[in-house]
């Protein structure tokens, strides 16, 4: 008896239960709904490569932006204390600065200025710059967090539009457009490549480095952090130029997606989703402990989400709409008050029983 | 109290300015800072773009384009003082204008009723939202941001369209003209025309002064400050910790009721980009008018202070041949980035004595 609930609870009590339970209930919905949505289908696409396609495909597919930015929250979130509402408009910045890079003042290039490879760096290094203000705001300035970041969710996307002169600049070198779409003769998805190789690279960086334990203790209390040797403003600080790094990848598949740029729509309300993938992995939102793959899963069920409300009809511009319900849903449930109550009627509940067991 | 004022005056008069100044509460230091900006930049735009900012029409003008956005701003400044923030402001404002303008175009409605769904909304969505931040101890940024989104949501919801609305008493209350006697101008021909200024800065004027007078003089004005100063000691002198933050939630969400009404009468058309940033330009307020987000710190005046300071801007940004689009944004946040640096610097100097 005490062993099964032992492990019931410790069932329940994992970081990965909720998002599971999520995406189960997700994926009956869509079952009984229409079991279309799980087909599995080989197209030829528009270069007459066959390629997979599919509800299944694009939602990991497209869900690969918001994983590779939900691991970026997650650590700021346990560092800081707080989430990054900038992530959408430093998308712009940087998306804008690797194509200003590639096409400098012309905005239809015959051939592009620099290879791929180093316009992306360009935009790395702009989105850690984005990352590092942000950081010294919060860190040096002590100011919150999202507040820190409000200054640039405004500005962003105006300096984004300032970097290209409001141009719009289209590429048509085809290597640029299978980055965010297909290799040929590869009918996976490439960004679904560039998640897992972020994945990778964040699972090597918990494995050989502190990043996470110092972190976490950042986030859990920093006076303590600092009596015992680690410096809470350089981790602050740095979280957020990490953040900056998977933007800027994040960036990266946003504009070859498309092979061009809209300023005002790009990457919109992402910031949200990405709060609330940390949310839905069952991480603090006010920092401390975290588990990565916990959000990434996260990200995934929120992309399904979308897409199940894409299914139904529902307009893009409608569909904040929805998610806003899920995330104060959530965010009820996993507030602590709520579950102390829960786990209070469920003992009560419990040992009412007992009683009239032994009577 | 007699003796002190004479031991008082000799002892200020013989101290600096800064020595003054740095005598001051936080509250009168950071409105000291903010009064002094406005007063420089509009000199600064009267002495570089002309005499137009000159006349009191000029001024006037700022109120009535920014009468919304002084109401917003005050429920801002009131939750920014009690330690939270509320970013859903933006987005009643735009849902209030849109279901207000529905209601009074598609369904015949009139406009006692529209007002009163305007407050309805801003109400539903402050208690609501109260109640998750207060009772429920969620994060007030999480809580608002999730409202912004379903406000923003619910607008496209309501009708996806912008139309303008032809509704003639509500017209006719929206062109209301209120002269002001005695202020005015002479154009050219020596004619004399009076300033005027519309029913929004009516409303909103008293809003500021309402919320002044209760933030300086009531009991559950002091209680916010308590509470956003800091939670844990008001609660000890016994003040209701959780029911002092339902309350301001509660009144910024009616201010952005009423804000959205007054937005509505400024724009006269229902539209889903309504009021898009406006929670951004409200924290913006707040903070150039001195209230802390740490909460306990702020003036409603210094608000006030604060929505001019940030139109004088963007008047300078657009007449200094900056039109293009992007620059608006980029001052706006330069702008909150200065004086969010000066809160830390004033605090940190304090915490360093």
């Amino acid at each position: 008896m005490n062993k099964e609930t032992n492990i019931f609870k410790k069932i329940v009590g994992n970081q990965l239960f909720i998002p599971l339970v999520a995406l189960l209930i997700l994926i009956v919905f869509n079952l009984i709904n229409d079991p279309s949505f799980f087909a599995l289908t080989i197209q030829n696409n528009i270069y007459g490569y066959p390629v997979l396609s599919g509800s299944i495909v694009s939602i990991i597919d497209f869900g690969s932006e918001l994983a590779i930015l939900a691991i970026g929250m997650t650590i700021v979130t346990a560092a800081s204390g707080g989430q990054d509402i900038s992530v959408g408009a430093v998308i712009a910045i940087s998306g804008s600065t690797m194509l200003r890079a590639l096409c400098g003042t012309n905005p239809q290039p015959e051939t592009l200025r620099t290879s791929i490879f180093v316009a992306f760096l360009v935009g790395v290094i702009a989105a850690m710059i984005c990352g590092a203000f942000n950081g010294l705001l919060v860190a040096f300035f002590k100011i919150p967090p999202m507040v820190a970041t409000l200054i640039l969710y405004t500005a962003g996307r105006s300096i984004a539009a300032w970097i290209n002169e409001n141009r719009l600049p289209m590429i048509y070198e085809p290597k640029f457009g299978y980055i965010g779409n297909f290799i040929p003769g590869i009918p996976i998805p490439t960004p679904v490549f560039i998640a897992a190789a972020c994945m990778l690279v964040i699972a090597l960086l918990h494995k050989f480095t502190n990043l996470k334990l110092y972190t976490q203790a950042v986030g859990i209390n920093e006076e303590s952090s600092r009596l015992n040797g680690i410096n809470p403003k350089l981790i602050k600080f740095s979280v957020f130029v990490i953040l900056g790094v998977f933007v800027a990848v994040a960036a990266l598949i946003k504009v070859t997606r498309i092979s061009t740029i809209t300023y005002s729509v790009i990457a919109k309300d992402i910031e949200m989703d990405a709060i609330l993938a940390v949310a839905l992995g069952g991480n603090s939102l006010s920092g401390g402990k975290y588990n990565v793959w916990a959000s990434v899963l996260g990200a995934y069920v929120i992309q399904f989400l979308t897409t199940t409300l894409y299914k139904l009809q529902v307009r893009s511009d409608a569909l904040p709409a929805y998610k806003a319900v899920v995330v104060i849903i959530l965010v009820v449930i996993s507030s602590p008050i709520v579950r102390d109550k829960f786990s209070r009627i469920s003992k009560n509940l419990k040992s009412k029983k007992t009683e009239n067991g032994g009577v | 109290m007699g003796k002190e004022k004479t031991i008082a005056k000799p002892l200020s008069q013989n101290k600096s300015l800064i020595k003054q100044f740095n005598m001051l509460t936080d509250t009168n230091k950071l409105l000291t800072i903010t009064i002094i900006v406005f007063v420089v930049m509009y000199i600064c735009a009267v002495i570089f773009e002309g005499k137009g900012f000159l006349s009191p029409q000029a001024l006037f003008n700022i109120l009535i384009n920014n009468a919304a956005l002084l109401i917003t701003a005050c429920g801002m400044s009131v939750v920014m003082i009690t330690g939270g923030i509320d970013i859903s402001v933006g987005g009643v404002v735009a849902l209030v204008s849109m279901s207000c303008a529905v209601y009074l175009d598609y369904h015949g409605g009139n406009v006692p009723v529209s007002i009163l769904i305007a407050l309805g909304i801003g109400l539903a969505f402050g208690v609501f939202q109260g109640f998750l931040v207060a009772y429920l101890d969620i994060q007030p940024f999480i809580v608002t941001l999730a409202g912004m989104f379903f406000a923003r949501g619910m607008t496209t919801i309501v009708n996806s369209e912008p139309f303008n609305v032809t509704n003639e008493s509500f017209v006719a209350l929206k062109d209301t003209r209120i002269e002001i006697p005695f202020i005015g101008t002479y154009n050219k021909r020596g004619i004399f025309i009076p300033a005027y200024i519309n029913i929004g800065v009516v409303v909103a004027l008293a809003v500021v002064v309402f919320f002044f007078i209760m933030l300086r003089w009531t009991k559950l004005g002091r209680h916010f400050y308590a509470v956003g100063g800091n939670p844990q000691s008001a609660m000890m002198l016994g003040i209701n910790v959780k029911r002092t933050r339902f309350i301001s939630h509660v009144i910024s969400g009616l201010l952005a009721g009423i804000g959205g009404y007054v937005y509505f009468m400024y724009v006269g058309s229902g539209s889903p980009s309504n009021a898009q940033g406006m929670e951004m330009n409200a924290i913006a307020s707040s903070i150039i008018g001195g209230t802390m987000l740490t909460g306990g710190v702020g003036n409603i005046i210094g608000t006030l202070f604060g929505v001019m300071t940030l139109s004088t801007i963007k008047d300078i940004v657009a007449s200094a041949g900056l039109s293009d689009p992007w620059w608006t944004g980029i001052t706006i946040a330069a702008m909150l980035c200065l004086f969010l640096v000066i809160q830390s610097v004033v605090i940190s100097n304090k915490d360093r004595k």
